[in-house]
């Protein structure tokens, strides 16, 4: 019983050590998202050509299945990510842009030196919308399925080697739904 | 990961790094005429944990979405919502993170009950080893050969004293 | 070249290290006085060895040899030499490099001047020693490697983080290390013992010192970290709850708890395994602490180099050492000798209480620091644990610790009445219930926290005056000073840690019940009250410094007692496009002045924040006296003549005995 007693921190030890290694691979700042598996909250954006129409949540509930990503022609890793959402277009993804906390004109700029990704873009300008989805930061991109439910979230650039391995296939199997 | 995935990440650091630029953050135009109202909005700020600067409270942090938070805030505030809701409000979209006060659930007994726990142990533990040894001492039993050498260390040590 | 040197020193190092483990661990074995001469040779060789790794980039950095990858990362010919010095160890690899430093300089230390040890302890104090200088060598050498040539050379370098460009990298790092580090020796210590299989008065004697001067180096090195970030964040916060803050803080509160507890088992040969286990965990918070500030587990405000693959070797790292440490704990420790007894009213129980709260903060802190790991680790969930858990878990077992701080120097050893005990602090007691009353009335019960911190800070330096008093009351007429200079150092260290303790109670509890603040967008000439202040703002200039550019905010701020200037910068690094905050801050008695600078606020104007810190600089002025306290224990010459003599003595007595 009393030798009991001085392997007690030993096993302590041996538990947290196990916690420790679970935690390694983790990258703490990423928050997974709130609206996993739950229809997108409703919205309604202005567009960010004037005369088109507005961004709604309505529109995103019966369509294909797509990507929102929110962006800011601010944002720096936008910018490095903005190629990858070329070539996904050249494929024919379809993705719908939240402008988020830009100004318009520096974003339609940005958008015709860079090239336009998007089906349609909605202005956010409030930030509002953008913490409604739980928004921590851009580049964040939302894969949204036929009926208008989040089922995955991407934080941070959408690289190839992401593409290829994690959200192509999910965009396969949502087509098939 | 592939190092262009790693450059990405460079660099979406080096963004977050940008937009957390030191200084306490609330803006005078942000802040609400009634002063009570105000007092309200800046303690849930203070509960609450800004998303871009991590381990910064909203109302510390200069981040953009800080503000936005902030504005939020004030704007449920106005509209009536008593602090609980504005809180639940912003759990339901960014989850139990940003609150720098976890709520006690039985997730969470350990974190909250085991400062205490341990405490408790300790003094339990404490009592039982000196009731142990005020028994052993005390009875009309013979000393064990242990008690023996611990009375002879006992002993030596008052002399050495 | 300079790069080369170092690198192969660096390599010959852990060879050295590897060789003091072996020829002292099989020599103290055998017996083998010749392979422990070797293994102490080869801890002073290796501290050789890594001192001209360290040098080489140190130089690197002086010269600005980009061609070194981590200087080009850190350093640029604008920056001020001092912070370029400064830079070599503000960067992880070049931090880690410091850390086997003043790891080797320790073994050294032991090696060359530990000749009145006895030799078989001192052979294994320095063969586990040797084995922490292998494995953290390792560590910089696998993946951590600051002498990586950069082909082709830039032109100039990079930055270091301009929040890091300030006098307190220049030393707050190497002093907190010198603590942490130090903590490696008792660790060692530990081990040794159990692998001896005996732990006593000696052995006591012997760590306590380096348990102190450890403790004497985190106090301040903690310290200095506090104002640093008091006067750089720029929002004068002098502690966050931080991961890397409670990293140094466990340790701290470990090597507390230790340095008592030695003193019970050099005092009377109690709490001896229980202090082995001390050893080990202190050291091994330490380590925890390297690991946190590494892996990037958890976030932080404090900027840190991240990579998991780092993460993994520390990880594996503190498994081994740990692990080892507590392996051999569960198996020799059971056998080890069990201490004098003690009654339930005695200075060796009232260490046993404080151990306990000390230890279940510790645990407090711990828990709140990893629990979102945990979670993470066990299914998923973020969590945030942040300053309300540590206000409503910490500070409680903080104040029944402080209870019983003033209560231990004023009892006996061994036993004592609850009537003698109640005569010598009656006098405390009635201080504090005067201070609680007192402050209750003044700032009535909405500050009762506040009044009750002040009731405990009163209590605290009370207590600690009530130790001298007792000592010298009722000496003879002019009997006084002979008492005084009898009194030995080690008394006045205790009393004035314990004081310290008290002041920095009072300035906490000021800043969190007293502080005001205001939020205000200026124009020139425009005036602010804030607690019993005017702040007019002057003037704005636009200031070129060597390496940023800032916007500099002149005031005056007026007050009953006079007026004074603050300037306030708000600054840009242009090389790395970060900016950064120079608060303007006027130190006073009774507090501080605090302005900081912002963003513009429209044409013209400025965002000013301005703060009244009451008594702030009493929390830092505390834990100043705290190691002052320390070192004073230290010079204490018992200590030392215990240090030196005392194997010798012992014998010499044991034989007079018999």
């Amino acid at each position: 019983m009393r030798r009991l007693l001085f392997l007690a921190p030993l096993a302590v030890f041996g538990l947290v050590l196990i916690a420790f290694s679970a935690g390694l691979g983790r990258d703490p700042s990423v928050l997974p998202s709130m609206l996993l598996d739950k229809p997108l909250p409703p919205f309604s954006l202005p567009a960010l050509d004037s005369g088109g129409a507005p961004l709604d949540s309505t529109k995103l509930r019966n369509g294909p299945p797509r990507l929102v990503n929110v962006f800011g022609s601010w944002c720096v890793a936008c910018r490095y990510e903005h190629p990858e959402l070329l070539a996904l277009k050249a494929r024919g993804v379809i993705i719908d842009g939240l402008d988020w906390r830009d100004d318009p004109a520096a974003a339609r700029r940005f958008l015709a030196s860079a090239g336009n990704p998007y089906a349609e873009v909605g202005v956010d300008t409030t930030g509002h919308t953008a913490i409604d989805l739980g928004v921590a930061g851009a580049p964040e991109t939302f894969v949204v399925d036929r009926t208008g439910r989040v089922r995955y979230k991407v934080v941070g650039a959408i690289t190839p080697d992401l593409w290829g391995r994690t959200l192509a296939p999910l965009m396969r199997r949502l087509e098939r739904e | 990961m592939s190092r262009r995935f790693a450059y990405a990440r460079w660099v979406l650091g080096a963004v977050l790094a940008l937009a957390c630029v030191p200084a306490g953050a609330v803006l005078p135009s942000e802040q609400l005429a009634d002063a009570r109202l105000e007092a309200r909005a800046h303690q849930i700020g203070e509960s609450l944990r800004c998303l871009v600067c991590q381990n910064e409270t909203i109302e510390d942090s200069d981040a953009a979405l800080a503000g936005d938070l902030r504005r939020l805030v004030r704007q449920r505030l106005l509209a009536g919502d008593s602090d609980a809701q504005v809180k639940a409000f912003l759990v339901s979209r960014y989850g139990h993170w940003v609150l720098l006060k976890p709520p006690v659930e039985p997730d969470t007994w350990l974190l909250w009950f085991g400062p205490a726990a341990v405490v408790a142990l300790g003094g339990v533990g404490l009592a039982l080893m000196r009731r142990g040894r005020r028994v052993a001492g005390s009875g009309d039993a013979p000393l064990t050969s242990e008690e023996e050498r611990r009375l002879a260390d006992l002993l030596e040590t008052d002399r050495r004293a | 070249m300079i790069g080369e040197i170092g690198q192969i020193a660096l390599i010959l190092a852990l060879c050295l290290a590897l060789t003091q483990t072996v020829a002292l661990g099989y020599g103290a074995h055998r017996g083998d006085a010749g392979l422990m001469a070797m293994g102490r040779m080869a801890a002073a060789l290796q501290f050789g060895f890594i001192a001209l790794a360290f040098g080489s980039l140190v130089l690197g950095y002086v010269q600005n040899d980009t061609s070194i990858a981590l200087v080009a990362e850190h350093s640029n010919f604008d920056q001020p030499l001092i912070y370029r010095i400064g830079a070599a160890w503000g960067s992880h690899e070049g931090s880690m490099l410091l850390w086997v430093l003043i790891l080797s300089a320790y073994g050294a230390a032991v090696a060359l001047f530990g000749e009145a040890l006895r030799e078989s302890l001192r052979a294994r104090v320095l063969a586990v020693q040797g084995g922490m200088g292998a494995a953290f060598l390792g560590f910089s050498l696998l993946t951590s490697n600051p002498f990586l040539r950069l082909t082709p050379a830039p032109f100039d370098g990079a930055e270091l983080n301009p929040i890091l460009q300030d006098p307190g990298l220049v030393f707050h790092p190497p002093v907190l290390y010198l603590g942490y580090v130090g903590l490696s020796i008792a660790f060692a210590f530990g081990v040794a013992a159990l692998i001896e299989g005996k732990v006593d008065a000696d052995w006591a004697r012997w760590v306590r010192p380096w348990v102190l001067g450890a403790w004497v180096f985190l106090t301040l090195g903690i310290t200095m970290g506090s104002v640093w970030s008091y006067y750089t964040l720029g929002w004068g916060g002098w502690w966050f709850w931080d991961p890397v803050e409670n990293a140094s803080l466990m340790p701290w509160l470990l090597a507390t708890a230790l340095l008592h507890s030695c003193l019970v088992l050099e005092k009377r040969g109690a709490l001896g395994s229980w202090t082995i286990l001390l050893t080990i965990l202190a050291f091994s918070m330490s380590l925890v602490g390297t690991f946190l500030v590494r892996s990037g587990v958890l976030t932080s405000v404090h900027a840190f180099a991240v990579d998991p693959r780092r993460g993994g070797y520390l990880l594996g790292m503190i498994g081994t050492l740990t692990g080892a440490a507590l392996a051999l704990y569960a198996w020799r420790a059971p056998d080890l000798k069990t201490g004098a007894l003690f009654s339930g009213l005695s200075k060796e129980y009232a260490v046993t209480l404080n151990n306990l709260f000390l230890v279940a903060a510790t645990a407090t802190v711990f828990l709140g620091t990893f629990y979102p790991v945990f979670m993470d680790a066990l299914h998923g969930d973020k969590l945030s644990v942040g300053p309300p858990y540590f206000n409503a878990t910490f500070a409680p077992i903080f104040m029944l610790l402080f209870g019983l701080v003033s209560a231990g120097p004023l009892l006996n050893w061994k036993r004592d009445s609850w009537s003698s005990l109640w005569r010598r602090l009656r006098g405390p007691i009635a201080a504090a219930g005067l201070a609680l009353v007192a402050a209750a009335l003044a700032f009535g019960l909405r500050h009762a926290l506040a009044s009750l911190g002040v009731a405990l800070g009163v209590w605290l330096l009370a207590g600690a005056v009530m130790v001298l008093a007792r000592r010298w009351r009722g000496a003879p007429r002019g009997g006084l000073w002979p008492r005084i200079r009898t009194t030995p150092l080690a008394i006045f260290g205790l009393v004035l840690a314990h004081a310290g303790l008290g002041v920095t109670t009072l300035g906490i509890t000021a800043m969190e019940g007293w502080q005001s603040q205001m939020v205000r967008a200026m124009h020139v000439g425009d005036e602010a009250k804030l607690a019993g202040r005017t702040y007019r703002l002057e003037g704005v200039r636009q200031v070129i410094g060597p390496n940023y550019e800032a916007v500099e905010a002149r005031f005056q701020v007026r007050s009953r007692w006079g007026e004074r200037t603050l300037v306030a910068q708000h600054r840009l690094y242009p090389a790395s496009d970060t900016p950064s905050t120079v608060a303007g801050i006027g130190i006073g008695v009774t507090g501080n002045d605090y302005v900081a600078v912002g963003e513009a606020a429209g044409p013209g104007a400025l965002v000013v924040r301005a703060w009244r810190h009451p008594l702030v600089n009493l929390i830092w002025g505390g834990a100043f006296l705290m190691a002052l306290g320390g070192v004073i224990s230290l010079a204490d010459r018992r200590l030392r003549v215990a240090a030196v003599m005392r194997p010798r003595a012992v014998p010499a007595l044991r034989s007079a005995a018999a």
